[in-house]
């Protein structure tokens, strides 16, 4: 077994953690952070991929992996901002009682 | 397997793994950003220093403050007796569980690996900053646009519009 593919068993590790931190909290803001962890875990792909692949002077996987972070940048804040409003209404960050909807 | 990747990837997963399963939100996101600076330790033994600065930076510096400053906003003292995983939670743990064999049965049987590692290429800021400003420059202004536009939505959704009407 090389190493590329261990950084990729460890980034699916990481993937399938935020995944259950996703499907399984209460908190909303826990539930946010898991998914920056799921895109934590695309990252380390890219710059693995990058690492070893064949054309590593080319920097693809560097460049795009900045950008993923901006993006996972930005939405962690409008994500909390969003998260803050809710709470504003409903007083709770709590997604079981985030019930209004039900019948 | 270097021994430096193992030490890093079992700091990563225990920081990933104790900041999704930890009772106090808080005790979440500091166990969040050693898996941050874990995985930014990564970056730095792949070869990808400005990467590495730059999750240092944006994760450990500015989002996980960001979701500690979000949590102490909404306390509630009354849910603190919750629990913290929902009813459902084996089901979550199946589904999980199931991604992860996929993608590692996919992976662990994949041919498509080269078993020689390639020589370190040297990536440094000059190189980044270069290709930013040349080839990438027009996804450079649309990332700038895009977290100008969210740095305003942000704020605005967040603004209490109580204080707003008066």
């Amino acid at each position: 077994m090389n190493s590329l593919q261990n950084y990729l068993l460890l980034s699916s590790l990481l993937f399938s953690i935020g995944l259950a931190g996703v499907l399984i909290r209460r908190n909303a803001i826990l539930v946010l952070i898991g998914i920056e962890l799921m895109l934590n875990a695309a990252n380390i792909n890219f710059i693995a991929f990058w690492r070893f692949g064949p054309d590593p002077s080319a920097l693809t996987g560097i460049i795009f992996a900045l950008f993923s972070i901006s993006v996972a940048a930005a939405e962690a804040a409008v994500g909390l901002a969003i998260i803050l409003a809710a709470y504003r209404h409903s007083r709770t960050t709590d997604l079981d009682q985030m019930d209004s909807l039900k019948g | 397997m270097t021994a430096s990747f193992m030490v890093l990837a079992l700091l990563t997963v225990a920081g990933m793994a104790a900041a999704m399963g930890l009772r106090n939100a808080v005790h979440c996101v500091l166990a969040l950003t050693l898996g941050f600076a874990g995985i930014a330790a990564l970056y730095l033994q792949l070869g990808a220093q400005f990467v590495g600065l730059a999750q240092i930076m944006v994760y450990v510096g500015a989002v996980a403050i960001l979701a500690v400053f979000a949590i102490m906003m909404t306390h509630n003292p009354e849910s603190a007796n919750l629990p913290v995983f929902s009813s459902q939670w084996i089901v979550g743990c199946i589904v999980a569980a199931a991604v992860f064999a996929v993608l590692a049965r996919a992976i662990s049987s994949s041919a498509a690996f080269t078993q020689v590692l390639p020589p370190q290429p040297d990536a440094t800021v000059h190189q980044i900053g270069d290709s930013l400003m040349h080839r990438y420059i027009l996804p450079l202004e649309i990332m700038g646009l895009l977290l100008t536009a969210a740095l305003i939505g942000a704020v605005v959704i967040a603004m209490d519009r109580k204080e707003e009407m008066k």
